[in-house]
């Protein structure tokens, strides 16, 4: 039996790097190259070394990256230009365009901010994304002449996708990381009924039933309002793409709503580029946001303006966005800075923030904060964690398999008690296997095979014709039954005479006549006729057709010959293919003969 | 496999195409050649056409045709609203239509006729920039029409139209014309459609599977492939192998067709598209420099855009920069939004802007710069501020019977300093001005067209090797107004039978289906014992239930296991070596005789039984003793081969 064969480096049991190895038909696909954000050291790369001791290029066939974040997409540059893999990398558009910005920032971070070394270089994440070949959404890419892969919308972030794999007649679906419900600037995930032999879904919140999304974004609407009210100032820290134009949609639409007049500002050189990506790609972006773009694009803020340092001081309230996201530099530590001794102010985390950085220490409730310069700072703003990201709950991964049928399910990218709880619930109500490898782990599936092979259409319409004249039985099975011929690469099922014409060879035919003498006083028919109700009552399930004196069934001729004395020869001839009918009905009016 | 042709014009084609009892649409367009016949629809009374003097055929005197129609020069129009030629409906009943397959924005005009009050139940396929652009195009020419309505219909010329003089006398169909659809029909229309993306694979019925592939001539402009596991049929709409701002054409799904049916080519064939552009560019610059303004009547997407970037470019070099460039239409703002939003279907150059990101095309730029200035209309808020003269003015509708471009050949029509510059390949620039003249107006004519031409075609045909290619009659002709230039045709190539059709045929094509495909599933495909019958040639019999679902065959495992797998026999039947083993088996008297042929038959006396061989047939004939038969049997058996 042919095996699907899936082995994460990352993501097995865990919301960490996602990086999984799938093997099928000979074919070694690498699934998403994410980073885990919580190391320094060699561990926040995936363990490539794993995968093969010689060059990485001749093992992975190509890799597939689901979407920006740098839990999928952050490993790329080392992989490709650093472990040296040369083969293609796929993406969606949008994907590709935003990737490498958060890459660079991540590595400025990393490698200007923190020292790192054993870093990629800006040239890497350069080279690196030559390399990827962009995909649009449904389009059929083939990566070789094995490997087919198409991309489905998953929502979750802009340009986010889900892909189904076939090599042969094996298919797999990745889902990567997606959301069932459409949120403020994106649509929801949609599949159709492709019915692969695997489906691998993500499961961050495989025991959230609700949606909690909305209940989260409307705290921390009502967080920042209450702050702004008494006259305190918002920090929120954020990386510049991504979230931080979520954030932007949620407050802009709410001081809308509200009529607030508190001033927003958005801290970036990047801001305007950042926010014409999600311009260009508004054909990504939900159905509304889609609808009112050529009135009014939901990426022209009109409430969120420029910041400039000198504001920092201003009195009265405000929010500010500033980069970096984990407050370990730049403008965003400069405000926290200055604004951290006030109980008025707020700072809000809106990711996940690394081990060592100052978003990291107050997040853990550090109440002084300790610089370089023996300079102490005193937290006595509030400090708020929030967590927007986007994923399917309970429900939606239910949804999911329920759209596409899969044959059996991974689940990967979340916690293992949380999959354990989800993978029973997929068990009971789809009755389907249900896998979840811990990292480093292999699952194997087999699959079952399904040869396509060429058919002659006479044999088909011939079948069709006979099926189609029995009267109709909806428990009646179909039966098709031709010779296979086998020649070179091809194979075609044809009618046996097709096939030896074809093969260039002669069948022979071999027929058995043999007769029996019965007694039966009248006219031949009238014993032709009584052996026809015997036949009948005997084999119900044959077709018995009486006609001019000669009884067929199946391909069994039988012929009653003789005067209207007592005896009378009864002829039963069949072919060698026959002879288990043949031998079978002779016996029988042979015994009705002596009854 | 059946092809019917319901369209005349070859650039706006429709056509059915039957196969493996689908029936499909092929392109929706519809042909407006018949809005030259009529009166131009203006939205502030215009003296020139309310004055214009009834027309009457000589001999008649119908007082119903009284005012229907008018005349100006030596051409008379229809004074009523426009008219256009649908498709033909007499041929197929729409509602048999299961699928409509379009090519580009241009081919679906006519699809509110085809899908609204007809029936018609199937699914509309096409990319998402044609649903998009080709919204507007409907949208556009709806508004044009509604917002000059006319109060009187006229009908009874139809029946004149014999006496009406040239080229009105030659209008085709005049009795099939119709009114255009409404906005409920474009919107109902238009929501059947489900949007595709190149090279996707679109499953119909199981039967056949569909995909569209890149043209290269316009924003998500398609070629169609149909196939099947063994045939492959090519649909071959407007194609473009020039580099403009579409993704380019994609030639190698198109190769190796059973089939190739071929139309929309190019309807400037003696024109080059780049030379076009720049004489526009160099009458432009010298009319603005004049004091002159230009007026460009066209569709508010396509060529437009590029005609946007390449003229803000030599305006710039021919310091006419500060003259600004007005782009009317109802739908304007749609048109350059949407064109900066769909990268993904720009050519490789444009698309990678969109990682910078800037914009994919300039005018994004040039309307921040107020280079270019959009409006709805000429009566739309601020326009009148912000007009300022000389300028040039991209305008609809190009076949000047409606929309904006009215207006400004009334503003402008009579001052020579000024110039119209048609650019749109669809309309004679000379029956599009009649209603008008005489104009004082400079006339340029630079058609602009962009889709493949006789040479680049018959070279395609040439690298794709279809085994048949079906085209329109017309293109085996040179073209009516170039009679001499007999290589604008598509010419015969070896390779490929070449099948012309025309308007109203149905036409059998060459294409006969032997095979299809069953999938063997794993059970059934673990009992195949293939027997080599001859080096390289494998039989083996299979048997299974056949399960038909979807149009896709499987064949499993058969309930009842017990029957054992059939098997036949072949080869010839040697008599010696059937005589040997006889006797080992203890049957000694057997008698050969030979009946001439090569039938032998062997007599066995003593078990009263005889068998009669032929090359290929043997044929056992006993009585009913069953233990004799099976012994002949084995005897037979092992002296044959089976598989």
């Amino acid at each position: 039996m042919p095996e699907i064969k899936i082995t994460p480096l990352g993501a097995g049991q865990e919301v960490g790097r996602s990086c999984l190895l799938l093997t099928m038909g000979g074919k070694n696909i690498m699934l998403d190259c994410g980073m885990h954000m919580g190391y320094n050291d060699d561990r926040r790369f995936p363990d490539f070394s794993y995968i093969s001791d010689g060059p990485i290029s001749a093992f992975i066939d190509c890799v597939i990256i689901s979407h920006f974040h740098l839990d999928h997409c952050g490993a790329l540059p080392y992989m490709s230009e650093m472990v040296g893999y040369n083969g293609p990398i796929y993406m969606t558009h949008p994907t590709k365009a935003i990737a490498p910005i958060l890459l660079e920032d991540m590595r400025k971070v990393s490698v200007e901010k923190k020292g790192e070394m054993n870093f990629f270089t800006s040239q890497m994440i350069k080279d690196c994304m030559k390399k990827v070949i962009a995909v649009t959404l449904h389009q059929s890419v083939m990566v070789d002449n094995d490997i087919e892969i198409k991309a489905y919308y998953a929502g979750h972030v802009l340009g986010a996708a889900m892909f189904w794999i076939r090599v042969g007649s094996q298919s797999v679906v990745y889902t990567g990381d997606y959301n069932m419900t459409p949120d403020r600037h994106l649509g929801a995930a949609w599949i159709d009924k492709c019915r692969p032999d695997l489906l691998i879904s993500e499961s961050t919140y495989a025991t959230t039933i609700r949606d909690s999304k909305r209940c989260r974004e409307k705290d921390f609407l009502k967080k920042v309002h209450e702050c702004v009210d008494k006259g305190g100032k918002v920090l929120i820290p954020v990386f510049a793409l991504g979230r931080a134009q979520e954030l932007c949609i949620l407050l802009e639409t709410y001081w809308e709503r509200m009529n607030l007049k508190a001033p927003i500002y958005f801290a970036l050189g990047l801001t305007e580029k950042a926010n014409n990506y999600y311009k260009m790609f508004i054909t990504w972006t939900n159905q509304k946001i889609r609808k009112t773009f050529v009135q009014r694009n939901m990426f022209d803020f009109k409430h969120i303006k420029a910041f400039d340092r000198q504001y920092i001081d201003n009195p009265g309230p405000m929010v500010v966005f500033a980069t970096p996201g984990m407050l370990h530099a730049g403008l965003s530590l400069q405000i926290f800075k200055k604004w951290a001794p006030n109980e008025n102010n707020m700072i809000i985390m809106p990711g996940f923030c690394v081990q060592g950085t100052v978003g990291h220490k107050i997040l853990n409730g550090a109440k002084t904060v300790e610089f370089e310069n023996r300079q102490i700072v005193e937290v006595k703003m509030s400090v708020e964690y929030m967590s927007f990201s986007a994923h399917a709950d309970a429900k939606g991964i239910m949804q999911l398999i329920q759209h596409c049928e899969p044959r059996n399910v991974m689940l990967v990218h979340g916690e293992a008690a949380k999959i354990d709880f989800l993978k029973e619930k997929i068990q009971q109500e789809f009755n389907l296997q249900c896998f979840s490898p811990a990292n480093g782990e292999t699952s194997v599936i087999t699959t079952p095979v399904k040869i396509p092979v060429d058919v002659s259409l006479p044999l088909l319409k011939a079948e069709a014709k006979k099926f189609s004249g029995l009267t109709p039985d909806p428990k009646r099975r179909r039966t098709l039954h031709g010779v296979l011929l086998m020649k070179e690469n091809s194979m075609c099922l044809m009618d046996v005479d097709e096939a030896c014409k074809e093969a260039g060879i002669n069948r022979h035919v071999v027929r058995f006549t043999s007769t029996l003498n019965i007694n039966d006083p009248g006219p031949s028919l009238t014993t032709a006729h009584k052996i026809h109700g015997y036949i009948r009552e005997k084999l119900p399930l044959c077709s018995v057709i009486f006609s001019e004196g000669e009884i067929s069934i199946e391909s069994v001729l039988v012929k009653v010959e003789g005067d209207d004395d007592d005896q009378k020869s009864v002829y039963v001839s069949w072919t060698n293919q026959d002879e288990e009918l043949g031998s079978q009905i002779l016996n029988l009016i042979n015994h009705m003969g002596k009854v | 496999m059946k092809l019917y042709c319901l369209s005349n014009d070859p650039n706006k084609p429709c056509h059915i195409l039957t196969f493996r009892e689908v029936t499909m649409m092929l392109d929706c367009g519809l042909s407006m050649q018949s809005l030259l016949n009529f009166l131009p629809l203006s939205f502030v009374p215009s003296n020139k056409l309310m004055n214009m003097a009834n027309w009457m055929p000589c001999d008649t005197s119908d007082p119903d045709l009284e005012g229907e129609l008018k005349e100006n020069g030596d051409r008379v129009f229809v004074d009523s609203p426009p008219e256009f030629c649908p498709p033909l409906d007499k041929l197929i009943d729409f509602s048999q239509v299961d699928v409509i397959l379009i090519s580009n924005y241009l081919c679906m005009m006519a699809l509110p006729f085809i899908t609204e009050g007809t029936g018609f139940k199937g699914r509309v396929y096409a990319t998402e920039p044609t649903l998009q652009i080709g919204r507007l195009l409907l949208e556009e020419l709806v508004i044009y029409i509604e917002q000059c309505p006319k109060c009187n219909f006229a009908s009874q010329w139809k029946n004149f139209v014999h006496k009406c003089p040239y080229p009105l006398n030659e209008a085709f169909k005049p009795k099939s014309w119709k009114q255009i659809y409404n906005m409920n029909n474009v919107n109902a229309s238009l929501s059947r459609i489900q949007m595709v993306g190149y090279n996707e694979k679109i499953d119909l019925y199981g039967a056949l599977q569909v995909i569209p592939a890149s043209s290269g001539y316009c924003l998500g402009s398609a070629n169609w492939i149909i196939s099947t596991e063994h045939e492959k049929i090519v649909y071959l709409s407007g194609s473009s192998t020039l580099t403009t701002h579409p993704r380019p054409m994609d030639h190698h799904a198109l190769k190796n067709a059973d089939i190739l049916i071929m139309s929309d080519l190019t309807q400037t064939p003696i024109s080059n598209p780049d030379s076009m552009l720049g004489v526009l560019c160099v009458v432009v610059g010298l009319t603005l420099r004049g004091g002159g303004n230009v007026l460009i009547p066209c569709y508010p997407t396509g060529v437009v855009y590029d005609l946007f970037e390449c003229l803000s470019g030599k305006m710039q070099e021919s310091g006419v920069a500060n003259c600004p460039m007005f782009f009317i239409s109802p739908v304007a703002d749609m048109s350059l939004a949407y064109s900066n939003i769909l990268a993904e279907w720009l050519s490789s150059v444009k698309q990678n802007k969109v990682y910078a990101p800037e914009e994919p095309f300039p005018h994004a730029l040039l309307v921040k710069n107020n280079k270019l200035k959009h409006f709805k209309h000429i009566y739309s808020e601020g326009f009148s501020t912000d007009f300022q003269e000389p300028c040039v003015v991209f305008c609809g509708h190009p076949s000047l019977r409606f929309g904006d471009v009215v207006q400004f050949i009334e503003l402008w029509g009579n001052n020579p300093r000024n110039c119209i510059v048609f650019t749109e390949p669809d309309y004679d620039y000379i029956e599009a001005l009649a209603p008008y003249q005489p104009l004082q107006i400079k006339v340029a004519h630079c058609a602009i067209d962009t889709s493949l031409n006789f040479t680049q075609a018959n070279k395609l045909i040439r690298d794709l090797k279809p085994k048949t290619l079906v085209v329109p009659e017309c293109y085996t002709q040179p073209p009516v107004a170039n009679p001499n230039l007999t290589e604008l045709v598509i010419g015969n190539h070896p390779d490929s039978t070449l099948i012309p059709y025309k308007w109203g045929e149905v036409i059998n094509l060459p294409l006969k289906r032997k095979q299809g495909q069953v999938l063997i599933e794993t059970n059934v495909a673990q009992k195949i014992v293939p027997v080599e019958v001859k080096p390289g040639i494998s039989l083996s019999t299979v048997t299974g239930s056949l399960n038909v679902k979807d149009n896709i065959h499987k064949i499993q495992e058969l309930s009842d296991i017990k029957s054992k797998p059939v098997k036949y026999e072949w080869g010839t039947l040697n008599i010696t070596e059937f005589l040997q083993k006889l006797s080992q088996e203890g049957i000694t008297d057997a008698k050969v005789e030979s009946l001439g042929g090569n039938v032998v038959v062997i007599h066995l006396q003593a078990e009263d039984a005889l068998i009669q061989l032929e090359d290929n047939s043997t044929h056992v004939v006993c009585n009913a003793d069953e233990k004799l038969r099976t012994k002949l049997r084995n005897i037979v058996m092992q002296c044959l081969k089976e598989f």
